[in-house]
This record gives C-alpha cells, sequence and structure tokens, in this order.
C-alpha cells in the first residue's frame, strides 16, 4: 500500500502528486480532492494492529465505510446516536441504511447500540 | 503579593483572632485555593473510594461476561461498550491473574519493554488498572511516564484565543505561538458564531508561524467536525468522555454516538483524540461514590474501546477539584500515565488553572514536565490570562520565559523554544497581514493599517482598542453560507503573495489525504515529518537510551534570549565609559594626616565603568570625594593593580595613605573602609550589596573614612537590605566582573597614582 505519494489517491481519485499548488490555483482541486481514500484507512488500520492497537484499527475500518457518505449524512447519523434521539426501529432502519451502502461495521455498531440504548432507556 | 497584616484595633481586642503569624500565612495567595476533606460520597476522592469496585473479568467463549464486579446485564452503556471492544481477551486472565505490585513494578522497571506493559495492559479492567497506578510512588510515575509514552520526542499544545475574537490578532498569535515553538494550536470562541473566523485565522497563522503546526477550534461536537470536514482545522480534540453512565448522557453522547464520531473525523482524514479528566463527575454531582482516578479509568478504557488515538486527560476542567484533595495531584499525573499503559497519545493536562499560587501550581507540572510527555500541557495558555477563552491556563504568556527558564535549568525538552524579539515582530506582521489578505480577497472583510500595527505591536487584545467585532461575526457568518473551504484560504494567500504560506497550508491537507498522521501520537516536525508511535516510537530503557534533544534542540533550550557572555558585559561597560583616569606615576606613600586615599580596582576606569546599582565610576568617586570633603579631609586616587580583593585593595590604600584610612572600590560598587594596622579581612565599614548602594551611601562612606581619619566618631551607616533575589539577579554579572577585573590584575604590578582632571 501507499507510502511513497506518487501511489497515493485521495478519495476523488485524484493522485496526491497531482495536489499541487498549481492545481487549487487553477481551479483543479476541489474539497473531494482533499478526502481520504478508503484503501488508505485500511492501511493505516494495518499498520495500527501492526502497533498493538486493534481497536484504533477497527475505528479506521469503520472509518474507510464512511468516507463514501455525504457530510450530511455523517452528521445525521452521529446525531441519531446521540442519546435520546432515536427510537430501536429508527435505528434498526439506520442499520439497514448503512448495510446497502456497504457500512457494514458501523451497521454493527449501531445495532449494538440499540440493543444497548433500549436497555439502558437511551431510546427516544 | 504579601498583602499587609490587618491590625485594626477592633479585630486586635478579638481574642478569637489567630496570632500574627498565622493570619500572615493566611494572607499568602495558596489560601485562596480550595481544600476539601476527601468526600466518597461525593467523589471528592483521588486514587481509591470504598465505592470502587473489586477487580474482576469473566470471559466465556471469547466474550466479556463479568467486569469489574457487574455480570452482563447489569453493564451500564459504559461499561457494555468497553466489554465489547474495549479488552483483549486472549490476554485478559492472565494479566488480571498478576498482582497490582507484580503489575506497577512493570510500568517502572526500565528493563521491562514498553511493548510488555502495553500487551499486559490491554487485557486489564478500569479497576485492577486503577489499583495499579494507585501504587506509583510520584518519582516512579516520573519513571514510567519517561518510559510509557508512546511518541519519543516530547512536545507541547497551546490554546490562542482573544476576547474578542479579532481574527488579525488570533493569527499573529498563532505565528508566535509557533514560533515558541508549539506544535498544536487549539482556539476557541466568547461567540460561538464566530467559531469559522477563528478556525481560519488560527490555521493562517500558524501557517506563517512554522510549517507542520496541527490546529484545532474547540466547540460544540457536530459544528467541530464541520469545521474539520471543509478543512478549517486539522485535529480536534474536545471530543468529551465521562466515567459515569449518567454524566455521559448529560454530555449528551453516548460511548456509541462518541465511537461513530471518532470514526466519522478518520473518515475525513482527520486526527482525533478525546478529552476526559479526573474530578469532572464530582464536579457535575455524578461521581456515584467512586473515586476520581477509577473513573477516569473507565473514560481511558472507553477512549481505547472506541478506537480513538488518544487522550487529553489529567483533570482538565476539573483539575482544581481533583487538586482540593489529598493525593489530587498525583491522582492527575496517574492518570496521564494510564493513557500510555493503554497504548495512547497523552496530552497530559496542565491546562486549566488550578491554583493561585505560583509555587503550586509548578509543583503539580513539574514531573511531567521532567518526564515529557506527548504534549506536556494539552492547553498552555500562549497569549495572557485575560485573553484566553477557556478560562487562564496553568501556564500562560505571563509565564513563557519561566517555562523557557526551566526547561534550561533541567536540560529538558518540554516543547517550547526561544524566539528572537525580531522573529516574533516580523511574524506577527506577516501573519496580521496574510489574514487581511485573504479577507479581503474572499470578500470577507476589510481591515485598515492602524489596526494592523495595533495587532503588530499587541501584547493582548487590551491592546488593540475597540474593534467592531460585528465584521468578525459577518465574515464567520459568510465562511458558513458561502460554503468557504480551505481551498478558499490556500487560493487567497497564493493570489495575495502569501505563498509559502499558501504551500504550507496545502501541505497540510495533503497529509489528510495521507493519513500517516492519524495514527497514535502524530505531531509533524519542521520538515513535515510524521513523529508518532509509528515513526518515532518512545524506546526508553534505562540511563543512556531514549529521547535525548539533538545538540541543534539542545542550543534551542539552553540559548534564551537573556542569557549573557563575558563579552557582552565587556561591550555594555565599554559602552559607558567616561572621562579617561590619568595615569601620574608609583602611588608614594603620603604624609599629609588629613589624608585619606581611594584605591581603585584594576579594571577600574580601563573596561569597566558602571557599577552594578548603575551608577557610574565617576559619579561613585564624585560621592565619596564629595563626603571626604565635608570632613575636611583631602584625597588621593591610587589604582591597585596587583589583586582584585577589596580588603587587599582597601588596605594597600590605607598604608599610603597619610592618615592610615583608605577607602577601597571595586568597578562594581562594593566599597569599604580600611585602616592600616588591620589585617586584610578586617576592614571598618563595607557596603557589600553593590547593586542597592545609593549615592547617599558613599557620600556617608567618604564622611565617615574622613572621621576616622581625623579619629572623630562616624556616623552609623546601615548596609541596604532587600528581599530581593538580589543573587539571583547579579551575581552572573559579578562572575563576568571579577573575571575582567582578573584580566587587568598583574601580581607584579606597582599600585599607581591617578587624576581624573580631563
Amino acid at each position: 500500500m501507499p507510502d511513497d505519494d506518487s501511489a497515493t489517491r485521495a478519495w476523488s481519485g485524484k493522485r496526491l502528486a497531482d495536489l499541487t499548488l498549481a492545481a487549487v490555483v487553477a481551479g483543479d482541486v476541489s474539497v473531494d480532492d482533499l478526502r481520504i481514500h478508503p484503501d488508505t484507512l485500511e492501511h493505516q488500520a494495518q499498520v495500527a494492529e501492526a502497533h498493538a492497537n486493534p481497536q484504533l484499527a477497527q475505528n479506521f475500518r469503520r472509518a474507510a465505510e464512511l468516507t463514501g457518505l455525504d457530510d450530511h449524512d455523517v452528521l445525521r447519523i452521529y446525531e441519531a446516536l446521540r442519546p435520546h434521539r432515536s427510537s430501536v426501529d429508527d435505528l434498526v432502519v439506520l442499520a439497514r441504511w448503512l448495510d446497502d451502502r456497504g457500512a457494514h461495521r458501523n451497521a454493527t455498531l449501531v445495532r449494538e447500540a440499540a440493543v444497548v440504548y433500549e436497555r439502558r432507556g437511551l431510546v427516544r | 503579593m504579601t498583602d499587609p497584616l490587618p491590625t485594626d484595633s477592633a479585630a486586635a481586642e478579638d481574642l478569637t483572632r489567630p496570632v500574627g503569624r498565622i493570619r500572615f500565612m493566611d494572607a499568602q495567595a495558596v489560601n485562596l485555593d480550595g481544600f476539601a476533606v476527601a468526600d466518597p460520597a461525593l467523589g471528592l476522592v483521588a486514587l481509591a473510594s470504598p465505592g470502587d469496585p473489586e477487580p474482576s473479568i469473566v470471559i466465556v467463549d471469547g466474550v466479556v461476561v463479568e467486569l469489574d464486579g457487574k455480570r452482563a446485564d447489569e453493564f451500564d452503556s459504559i461499561d457494555a461498550f468497553i466489554a465489547a471492544h474495549g479488552l483483549d481477551v486472549t490476554v485478559a486472565e492472565a494479566a488480571m491473574a498478576m498482582s497490582d505490585v507484580e503489575l506497577a513494578r512493570l510500568a517502572v522497571d526500565p528493563n521491562v519493554p514498553r511493548a510488555e506493559v502495553v500487551r499486559l495492559c490491554a487485557g486489564l479492567t478500569p479497576a485492577k488498572l486503577t489499583r495499579v497506578l494507585a501504587m506509583l510512588r510520584p518519582a516512579e510515575l516520573t519513571m514510567a511516564m519517561t518510559k510509557l509514552r508512546a511518541r519519543r520526542t516530547p512536545s507541547n499544545q497551546a490554546h490562542v484565543t482573544n476576547r474578542l475574537d479579532d481574527p488579525m490578532l488570533l493569527a499573529a498569535d498563532a505565528a508566535t505561538a509557533a514560533a515558541f515553538g508549539f506544535r498544536e494550536l487549539e482556539t476557541t470562541v466568547p461567540v460561538l458564531a464566530d467559531a469559522p473566523s477563528n478556525a481560519v485565522a488560527v490555521t493562517i497563522g500558524a501557517a506563517v508561524g512554522s510549517p507542520g503546526v496541527l490546529v484545532q477550534c474547540s466547540v460544540e461536537e457536530a459544528a467541530e467536525l464541520e469545521l474539520g470536514m471543509r478543512g478549517l482545522v486539522s485535529y480536534a480534540e474536545t471530543v468529551s468522555l465521562y466515567g459515569t453512565e449518567q454524566v455521559f448522557t448529560d454530555g449528551d453522547d453516548t460511548p456509541w454516538s462518541k465511537a461513530f464520531l471518532t470514526s466519522a473525523y478518520a473518515s475525513r482524514g482527520i486526527k482525533m483524540r478525546v478529552s476526559s479528566g479526573g474530578g469532572a463527575e464530582a464536579l457535575m454531582g455524578g461521581a456515584e461514590g467512586a473515586s476520581m482516578l477509577y473513573l477516569e479509568a473507565r473514560c481511558v478504557a472507553l477512549a481505547r474501546a472506541m478506537g480513538a488515538e488518544g487522550v487529553q486527560n489529567g483533570g482538565i476542567d476539573a483539575a482544581a477539584v481533583a487538586g482540593s484533595v489529598p493525593r489530587g495531584v498525583r491522582s492527575l499525573m496517574a492518570e496521564n500515565v494510564m493513557v500510555m499503559m493503554r497504548n495512547l497519545e497523552a496530552c497530559t493536562g496542565n491546562d486549566a488553572l488550578m491554583s493561585e499560587s505560583h509555587v503550586r501550581r509548578t509543583s503539580r507540572t513539574l514531573p511531567i514536565f521532567l518526564a515529557g510527555s506527548d504534549y506536556v500541557c494539552s492547553g498552555f495558555g500562549s497569549i495572557q490570562r485575560y485573553d484566553n477563552m477557556f478560562g487562564p491556563s496553568q501556564w500562560n504568556a505571563e509565564d513563557f520565559d519561566d517555562f523557557l527558564a526551566m526547561q534550561r535549568d533541567w536540560g529538558v525538552d518540554a516543547g517550547m523554544r526561544t524566539a528572537s524579539a525580531d522573529d516574533v515582530a516580523a511574524l506577527r506582521r506577516r501573519a496580521a497581514e496574510a489574514v487581511r489578505a485573504v479577507y479581503h480577497y474572499t470578500g470577507l472583510a476589510d481591515y485598515d493599517d492602524a489596526h494592523l500595527e495595533l495587532v503588530v505591536d499587541a501584547a493582548g487584545s487590551k491592546d488593540i482598542g475597540d474593534p467592531d467585532t460585528f465584521t468578525t461575526l459577518t465574515a464567520a457568518r459568510t465562511i458558513m453560507e458561502s460554503g468557504f473551504t480551505v481551498i478558499d484560504v490556500i487560493r487567497a494567500l497564493y493570489e495575495s503573495g502569501f505563498d509559502v504560506e499558501a504551500e504550507r497550508a496545502l501541505a497540510m491537507v495533503r497529509e489528510r489525504v495521507k493519513g500517516d498522521y492519524l495514527q497514535t501520537a502524530a505531531i509533524f516536525d519542521e520538515q513535515m515529518n510524521v513523529l508518532s508511535l509509528v515513526t518515532d516510537p518512545n524506546d526508553y530503557a534505562g540511563p543512556g537510551t531514549g529521547y535525548e534533544p539533538t545538540p541543534a534542540r539542545q542550543t534551542q533550550i539552553d540559548a534564551i534570549r537573556q542569557q549573557r557572555t563575558v563579552e557582552d558585559l565587556r561591550r555594555e561597560q565599554r559602552s559607558a565609559a567616561g572621562a579617561p583616569f590619568r595615569v601620574v606615576g608609583p602611588a608614594a606613600p603620603g604624609t599629609d594626616p588629613r589624608e585619606v586615599v581611594i584605591g581603585l580596582s584594576p579594571a577600574t576606569g580601563r573596561d569597566l565603568w558602571k557599577a552594578m546599582s548603575g551608577l557610574s565610576v565617576h559619579e561613585v568617586l564624585d560621592e565619596l570625594l564629595a563626603g571626604l570633603e565635608e570632613e575636611g579631609c583631602v584625597a588621593r586616587i591610587v589604582r591597585v593593580n596587583n589583586t582584585v580583593d577589596l580588603g587587599l585593595i582597601g588596605l594597600t590604600a590605607a598604608r599610603l595613605s597619610g592618615s592610615g584610612i583608605g577607602i577601597g572600590l571595586q568597578a562594581k560598587g562594593t566599597a569599604l573602609i580600611h585602616r592600616r594596622d588591620l589585617p586584610p579581612l578586617g576592614n571598618l565599614e563595607l557596603y557589600s550589596i553593590a547593586p542597592i548602594v545609593t549615592r547617599e551611601l558613599y557620600r556617608t562612606m567618604g564622611a565617615n573614612a574622613g572621621r576616622h581619619a581625623k579619629g572623630a566618631t562616624p556616623v552609623a551607616a546601615r548596609n541596604p537590605y532587600t528581599d530581593e533575589a538580589i543573587e539571583a539577579r547579579y551575581h552572573t554579572t559579578v562572575v563576568a566582573l571579577v573575571a575582567i577585573e582578573r584580566g587587568h590584575c598583574d601580581p607584579g604590578a606597582p599600585t599607581e597614582e591617578v587624576t581624573r582632571d580631563a
């Protein structure tokens, strides 16, 4: 996986090597070109695992799944997971929505939350 | 700082009033601090409470079904998350079976690799790790921190804020903080809606100050994430965790929402650590009878379980609560070490001011400062106390030089460096200009030259007058509503002629795409190398190992701007040169019984011209001669060339004197009266504290020498007294002055008579 700039790609697919000041000034760079690619996060997950932190690796893998979501959706899911915002059903629907977008680890996290929230009175 | 004792007569008659010694003690600054009797029911207890659970773990088929005395169906949301994600079940049973003391020794022993401690701690429950940490004494905590912190190279983080959210001042202060070595800058707002403007301003100022400085803007969780997504900040830290479910929920989050938020930051390539800290739950009335260290142990375990790369803890906002109870300060440091044992980045508090006493706040920081930490302070107030919108920090702009002197005293790297006056001036100007240019180019706001000049020179926001804060609010609103991003900042910097800063800002966002700085304890050095657990792992294994400043870095630590050489002093003295002393010839004994001889030290009137009091050598002589004249005495001046010893100089003068009375005077201003029949170290009067001898005292000395010569009674002259650290102020100068005197001293050289007639 990418250790040199030339091989690394942004979420948009643009090569890191093309993220130059000249390109910014020419208007050839958008915010999406400055977003991290899921493959890069997978690489970072492997590095974290190799440095005795599997939880950090899991975080990077959940993050990799979220790279494809709009900012708006990311903020919406965070809001839904806050206390007393969602019913169990809401969370189940949200988990399915995440599954549909290939975000299975995040879906699992949401399902896990639904169980605990119901037991601990954190649902809406 | 010491107030006079209250001594009104009514109070004096109050027999219940404490005696003066106690009233005097009561009036000291430390007694403004609150001190609480430990009260476990309220969570006002540091290291252990009867309410803390017994450590335990039960694992069935790889699943944690009991944690610290609770069965799975009793888990609250924090237990549940830790049980599901936080513990290494392959090592837990073996690690939990080890005794507290055995584990505590592993943490301290330099022969046990950090990796082994980390491996075992991954299986320890919060209650177990609490007991292990509670065993470590302060010096052992210092050793443990030296060995267990993730990153080899220590660093430091600063707050950059002001009362007005003035963007140009924020940028100038961000550049200043970067110049003084801080590698992370944290801003926040007094007015929430200003946040986007602050983020932009500090990002620009940081880019002016140095490449690779990380920036965050601490606001409400969702707002902070949005700033990050737009690239306007490069890390986040104020994602708060709490040790009880109730307080966690009151904070409007759950472990799952925070875990998701953690991933959300990583999904945009933004570094993020969480924030917790002992005393927070007690402060919110929700400690549930547990000790501060145990509740914090739950937070730290949760941080690891969520996959956060690091933790800011060690009291933070509730540091003063922890500081109020016995062993509370020790507990704050134990929290930090616990983070390191969990293999996370430690941003080690020393953040909110925890005492009115300079002694206590220094004491609180010192062991961490000495051990070195990923960030010694999780918020050194780089601005003045009044401008810190987080509240005053433990260390502030008022303390820059203290902190730098402490680094130099101990020879340790606590993340700061000296910046020259010229560099600071130039960086502040460029930062203010850069922000002005970007705000102008993007149509956010326009600022005039007068404001710029005020900002460059300002020591704080009270020095920039009363600017229109609505301008900032409007700029912030425009940033939010127009979809403004870091790309707009980079383009505006470039188009306005700030190419270097544009490159630096771009370099920071390129790093998001690479993601290496998402790893534990990552900072950038000035060459944009990532220093982290991965690239710069702490390898301390006893003396001679681990972090040692490079020679270049050691020079930065040592070369504070106040240091002086003997040559600096020689130049300064020469620039104060007065009318020359003309040598008449070898000094011969006098016969006039009214004669008093003044003996000068070898360098007087050669290299040395100014006494430590600030009086010139001529002014001192003028006063001595005037005093002698008052008594009708005749004076003669000689320069004693064969000794620097003041007693011998005075005795030499006395032996040449017709009256047998002489005055010895060193260029630094120390003076004495001598008599020819006394031993060298005996003398009649001595003014030993040269820096505080006044003209009047020299005149009195002259007159007294005259009275001694005449056999009259001298006026009782008191040596002046001061309670200032006079030796700290002047001893380095004395060493240099004596060295210069010695340079002019020749054991074979005769004493010579000199005159001052121009």
